[in-house]
């Protein structure tokens, strides 16, 4: 049997088919369910070994990215979400996703640290291609100091924290830094446009402390293919098969103990 | 306004950086207002005043404010904050759409707190100066920087404010209009009071039906007939006879030719005879469908929204952008989107205001806006915004235009659709209120001077969301089957949707069970108003149930509004009393025809004299800059153009993503190879000057685009919008028989037929009693189908040593170039393809990017082959171009500018991967092709004539001037 995949649904997700057609390339099978249909039967989710919240702009976004969302998640599929956590499964949150698991609290989990998304420093969505240094709380989806080259495209990317940098280090000793951005040479930098939004630490993703509570805002899902690059693989943003091999390493887990 | 409401104002912490208040002090010292202590801008909700305190803070903290970055100010109901003239508050008006309030509301109960029945929440913005400010200078210049105030309204935080008043229904009972006894003249004055833009001519064919019938119309049956009968719905203009005078250089009469239906003679002649089997559905539906595999279609529709754009760039843009999304979600039994397009034309950038015409926007604003409606509605969508251009011409200053178009992937079964009587009329998705009220009626006239204050009910505020969320339900309930037909509320609302599906056979509905955003509606109101998100279905009784509870899932509104039938009449009746009774036949078939004159100029016969370049390298870099050149990668990164992640050959490419690319590839199915091309072509300033060879040349560009990147031309469908000015008067009306003349013959020339096309006429603008005409317009677009995405190329370089080959002939030809205008040149003869061998060169250009014989790819357009090749150097990652222009396929004696920036169509500028030459060049036997240089190692662009260098340029050097932003 394949490992399952429960993919989130509701109003304004609008980057559902290519992180499911991503999943399945990486092995896994994808069912769909909306919240409204979760919220009455949240144990569906012990049917799933990954739980994910694709992108998109849900309720518009209005308040914030993420925030209704968010309080949705908190409050109807949270308690199901952590017991699923605990029998370990994953959950796995791109860009609005991701901000969803921030303002529901599911991430990053590293007490007295508190982060929000807010706009990016240039106030503008940003559509571009970014460089993503795997850090080592991650080495066990990618190799740590590999770089995940994946388009952005978010406005309210921009990680901020309450206590600034001194949160940064918490975040660091924590291992709750997933992903950074960085530029062609692999150092991180907060700079526009290898980093689109002005994210504090040049932080582009958060991972708890389990390793299998991950969040991103770029979306490797749209670089499955060489065609996908920039430069359609000549070199300069690597070979078309670091995004197949994200979502592989994501299942990994699940891959090789249904294998075995 | 009652003051019964709490303010709740949301600024960025003090520490942080407000790039929009750091926007907002610029925006007010360009107006003479400056504020150098700065600005705080807040989003702003009014809350009912009956709620707590305590609720506010809770709304505040768990909802509303962010928890690390933003700080909320708090003013309780009836109160007044101190320094209050400091703050300036900016809202919208009664019964403008406010998606955000709804948001808000649906989101208070998640925490649990119900609002108190009759109230709701309002939201708005706060510009509040930190330093002092006269208040009265603030609200008058704050006002129109950061409001638009055909919507909005401004006012500072001084005053108590509350929130509007709920507006209490009025009861309507039928009313009808008494006209059977009047003189053209006041059917004319009628016409005109009720805004129906009907001619004296329609009116009499109204009275003429009425005296028969015996009776009065309603005021409905007044209204339904001018929506079905306005430009917009009918195209009366281009469908109608028309007697056409072609004039000599000596302004005589020439030639005389005659049309009784132009479009059915040009346009659509061409469809029918090329009519290839791989067009599913041409010119009958929402929008064209052609065949991608043998199970899967490809529909395509662009559309126009100018005069709403014009008001309000932003929600025009936006709903330009969401209504063309609706005509794919309402082809067939529905098309899922998957990619969109859009093109603008505005007035000259930085340009001085006290020359706007009195009532305008400034174009640089109207900009601004129009992309941020695009960007704001398309990414919220989910669908990827893929290609367009912007056009700057001064002719756009006080009329723009905004160009928006839709793909959708259809499977094959699902492309016909007919409504049987008795099946049930269904509406779901957005609520009916008075917004956009005679939309259809107001884009057929001419703008004037006070437009931006009356027609405030004509401008349409977007909810995406909702939107999407009708996507959502629409594709699932098209794979169950449960529609017979559907269709998208655009201009005409109801009117129009239930109208045309019900042509055939008949239609009742009962008026009171549309829902409705607020009360007070007439019976009338809801019939035709625009409001937006709107998708009406047919669907037998028994799938009621299913679709109802497929709905309820997706949070959208269904609601039944009648019954299709089989008495070929359309009835309304309101709480049970009929409003309207007509007969199907002339509602669709009872407007007059009458015959329009239409005359041309001869257009400039004579040879470009080309002004000399005494510094090539410096005028390049001119070229570069210009607005019809200048890399619009500000704009496509604005939009997620990658999102549902088949976006295969970029808008802008290369390893550093400034390349300027020709066709955009999209692949619909993650799963298959297949894809399609996607190109545009425009050229106004030729228009101007000759209008057959600036269509032919459109109609090139656009095929150049897709064939560029690796699109079939033997697949390739084309589609059409004409916006021209107001066509009763015979000149604006001569340029536009050429146009669609040129479309006529280029489509059969190419072998590529027209599927789906718009007009948009009377884009006038009245000034002093003067009346001004946009350039004659004509944007083709061009879809081609692409076999393997594999096999595209793009148009950066790709590698040291391969062969640069110039494909094509060029001419001297040079009226309406970029560079006739950068130096001021003479008009002269505008270049135009030759249909003999141009469809060649595009198959033999094909044939080799098929076979692998192309590394990339660019073709010559605004600027020439300088401009092109400078773009794929400046999209190139450590490489560059030395070109010998001595080489270059043309006429003898043909002058170093000609060589350079001459823009003959059909041609492309083209890397061939070394040792392949030969082999490239069997494609082309005896059709024009030359090698002319080679790709080097280093950022350089090197451009001689023979020995002699004309120009060297570093990449960065090119890409300053092409305005590249990163």
């Amino acid at each position: 049997m394949k490992p399952r995949v429960l993919q989130l649904f509701t109003s304004g997700i609008n980057c559902d088919r290519e992180l499911r057609y991503a999943f399945e390339l990486a092995g896994a099978t994808v069912r769909e369910m909306h919240i409204r249909e979760l919220m009455e039967s949240p144990e569906a989710i012990r049917d799933c070994e990954m739980f994910a919240i694709p992108g998109g702009f849900t309720y518009g976004d209005d308040l914030g990215a993420g925030r209704v969302l968010g309080l949705e998640v908190k409050r109807f599929l949270a308690n199901e979400l952590d017991e699923h956590h605990d029998r370990g499964g994953s959950i796995f949150g791109v860009c609005n996703g991701f901000q969803a698991l921030v303002k529901s609290d599911l991430l990053p989990r590293v007490e007295g640290v508190e982060v929000s998304l807010t706009w990016n420093f240039s106030h503008r969505f940003e559509c571009r291609w970014s460089r993503l240094l795997v850090e080592k709380a991650l080495g066990h989806v990618l190799p740590a100091g590999s770089i995940l080259p994946a388009p952005s495209a978010h406005a309210e990317g921009q990680i901020v924290l309450a206590a600034g940098e001194e949160d940064v280090a918490r975040l660091e000793a924590a291992n709750a830094i997933a992903l950074r951005y960085c530029d062609q040479q692999g150092q991180p930098t907060s700079e526009w446009p290898a980093c689109p939004s002005g994210s504090i630490g040049a932080i582009a993703g958060m991972v708890s402390p389990s390793g299998r509570i991950l969040g991103l805002m770029p979306h490797p899902e749209r670089n499955l293919s060489p065609l996908h690059l920039p430069d359609r693989g000549a070199g300069a943003w690597g070979t078309g098969k670091e995004g197949v091999a994200f979502f592989r390493g994501l299942m990994a887990p699940y891959l090789a103990e249904i294998h075995s | 306004m009652s003051a019964n409401a709490w303010r709740v104002e949301l600024e960025l912490e003090s520490s942080r950086f407000d790039p929009l208040g750091a926007a907002a002090v610029q925006s007010l010292a360009a107006r003479g207002l400056p504020l150098s202590d700065g600005i705080r801008v807040g989003r702003g909700f009014l809350l009912p005043g009956s709620l707590e305190r305590t609720e506010v803070d809770r709304i505040v903290d768990s909802l509303l404010a962010d928890p690390v970055n933003e700080t909320a100010r708090i003013v309780a109901p009836g109160e007044v904050e101190e320094d209050g003239q400091k703050s300036l508050l900016i809202r919208r008006m009664a019964g403008v759409s406010d998606p955000e309030a709804h948001t808000t509301e649906r989101a208070l109960k998640l925490l649990d707190i119900d609002l108190p029945a009759g109230t709701h929440v309002e939201t708005y913005r706060s510009y509040r100066s930190l330093g002092d400010v006269a208040g009265e200078q603030f609200l008058q210049i704050g006002a129109r920087a950061f409001g638009n105030l055909t919507i909005e309204e401004a006012f500072l935080g001084n005053q108590p404010v509350g929130l509007h008043p709920e507006p209490s229904s009025r009861p309507s009972k039928r009313r009808d209009i008494p006209l059977r006894s009047l003189g053209i003249k006041e059917l004319s004055a009628i016409s005109s009071e009720m805004s129906l833009a009907l001619t004296g001519e329609e009116m009499l064919a109204i009275q003429e039906f009425f005296v028969a019938e015996g009776r009065e119309p309603s005021d409905v049956e007044l209204e339904t007939l001018a929506q079905t009968w306005s430009e917009h719905c009918k195209h009366k203009t281009l469908t109608g006879p028309v007697s056409f005078e072609q004039l000599d250089g000596e302004g005589q009469r020439k030639e005389h030719r005659h049309y009784d239906n132009l479009l059915k003679e040009t346009v659509f002649y061409a469809t029918q005879k090329l009519s290839p089997e791989w067009c599913w559905s041409v010119f009958k539906d929402n929008a064209g469908v052609i065949a991608m595999t043998d199970d899967i279609g490809i529909a395509i529709k662009v559309e126009t929204h100018n005069h709403p754009s014009a008001l309000d760039p932003y929600g025009g843009s936006g709903t330009g952008i969401g209504g063309v999304i609706r005509d794919i979600l309402g082809t067939g039994l529905g098309a899922r989107p998957f990619a969109s397009t859009d093109v603008f034309c505005v007035g000259e950038e930085n340009m001085n205001r006290e020359n706007l015409p009195p009532g305008t926007m400034h174009p640089d604003r109207i900009l601004e806006g129009v992309v941020a409606g695009v960007r704001d509605y398309g990414n919220r969508m989910g669908i990827p915004t893929v290609a367009g251009t912007v056009i700057r011409h001064p002719g756009y200053v006080a009329n723009p235009l905004v160009f928006a178009g839709s793909l959708g992937e259809i499977p094959r079964k699902y492309v016909d659709k007919a409504a049987r009587p008795g099946d049930l009329i269904v509406a779901f998705g957005g609520r009916t209120g008075r917004d956009g009220i005679h939309g259809a009626t107001f884009s057929s006239e001419a703008l004037h001077e006070d437009s931006e204050s009356i027609d405030a009910a004509a401008v349409q505020i977007g909810d995406p969301i909702t939107e999407k969320k009708v996507l959502d339900v629409l594709m699932v309930a098209r794979d169950r089957d449960i529609f017979t037909a559907v269709t998208d509320c655009g201009a005409g609302g109801f009117s129009s949707a239930v109208g045309e599906m019900g042509e055939d056979i008949g239609a009742e509905v009962d008026l009171e069970n549309a829902p409705l955003k607020y009360a007070g509606l007439s019976y009338w109101e809801i019939w035709i108003s625009e409001a937006q998100e709107r998708m009406v279905a047919a669907i037998p009784p028994k799938r009621l149930d299913e679709l109802q509870h497929l709905c309820d899932t997706a949070d959208v509104e269904l609601t039944v509004l009648g019954t299709f039938a089989d008495h070929e009449r359309l009835i309304l009746r309101w709480h049970g009393e009929v409003v309207c009774d007509m007969p199907m036949s002339f509602l669709h078939g009872g407007v007059p025809q009458p015959i329009r004159q239409a005359i041309a100029p001869q257009a400039p016969q004579n040879d470009t004299e080309w002004s000399s370049v005494d510094d090539h390298g410096k005028f390049l870099q001119e070229i570069l800059s210009h607005p019809s050149v200048a890399s619009k990668e500000w704009v496509v990164r604005q939009y997620d153009h990658e999102v549902q992640g088949g976006t295969v050959l970029k808008p802008y490419q290369g390893a550093n993503g400034h390349g300027a690319g020709d066709g955009t590839v999209v692949k619909p199915r993650l799963d298959l190879p297949q894809g399609v091309a996607l190109g545009c072509g425009i050229y106004p300033r030729m228009a101007e000057l000759d209008p057959y060879a600036a269509t032919a040349n459109a109609i090139d560009e656009a095929l150049r685009n897709t064939v560029a990147a690796g699109g079939n031309p033997h697949r390739t469908a084309i589609l059409d919008n004409f916006c021209w000015g107001d066509c009763r008067k015979p000149d604006r009306f001569g340029s536009m028989v050429l146009a669609a003349e040129a479309c006529r013959d280029a489509a059969i020339a190419y072998g590529t037929p027209f599927v789906s096309g718009k007009d948009s006429l009377n884009n006038e603008y009245r000034v002093d009693g003067v009346e001004k005409a946009i350039p004659p317009t004509l944007l083709c677009t061009a879809m081609a189908i692409v076999e393997d995405c594999g096999r595209t190329v793009g148009t950066p370089l790709q590698a040291a040593n391969n062969h640069l080959v110039v494909v094509g002939y060029t001419t001297p030809d040079g009226g309406g170039s970029v560079a006739a205008d950068l130096l001021g040149m003479e008009d002269s003869v505008v270049p135009k393809p030759n249909f003999e061998t141009a469809p060649s060169v595009f198959a033999a250009l094909h044939a080799a990017i098929v076979e692998g014989s192309v590394a990339a790819c660019h073709d010559l357009s605004e600027g020439g082959l300088a401009a092109a090749a400078a773009e794929m150097v400046i999209g190139a990652d450590g490489l560059g171009a030395s070109i010998d222009i001595s080489r270059i396929p043309g006429d003898s004696e043909l002058p170093a500018q000609a060589r350079l920036y001459a823009e003959t169509p059909t041609r492309f500028l083209v890397e061939v991967p070394a040792g392949r030459l030969e082999q490239f060049g069997q494609h082309f036997r005896t059709l024009p092709w030359a090698a002319v240089g080679e790709v080097q190692i280093g950022e350089q662009l090197e451009l001689r004539d023979g020995t002699a260098t004309l120009a060297q340029l570093e990449s960065t050097t090119l890409s300053t001037a092409n305005r590249v932003q990163a």
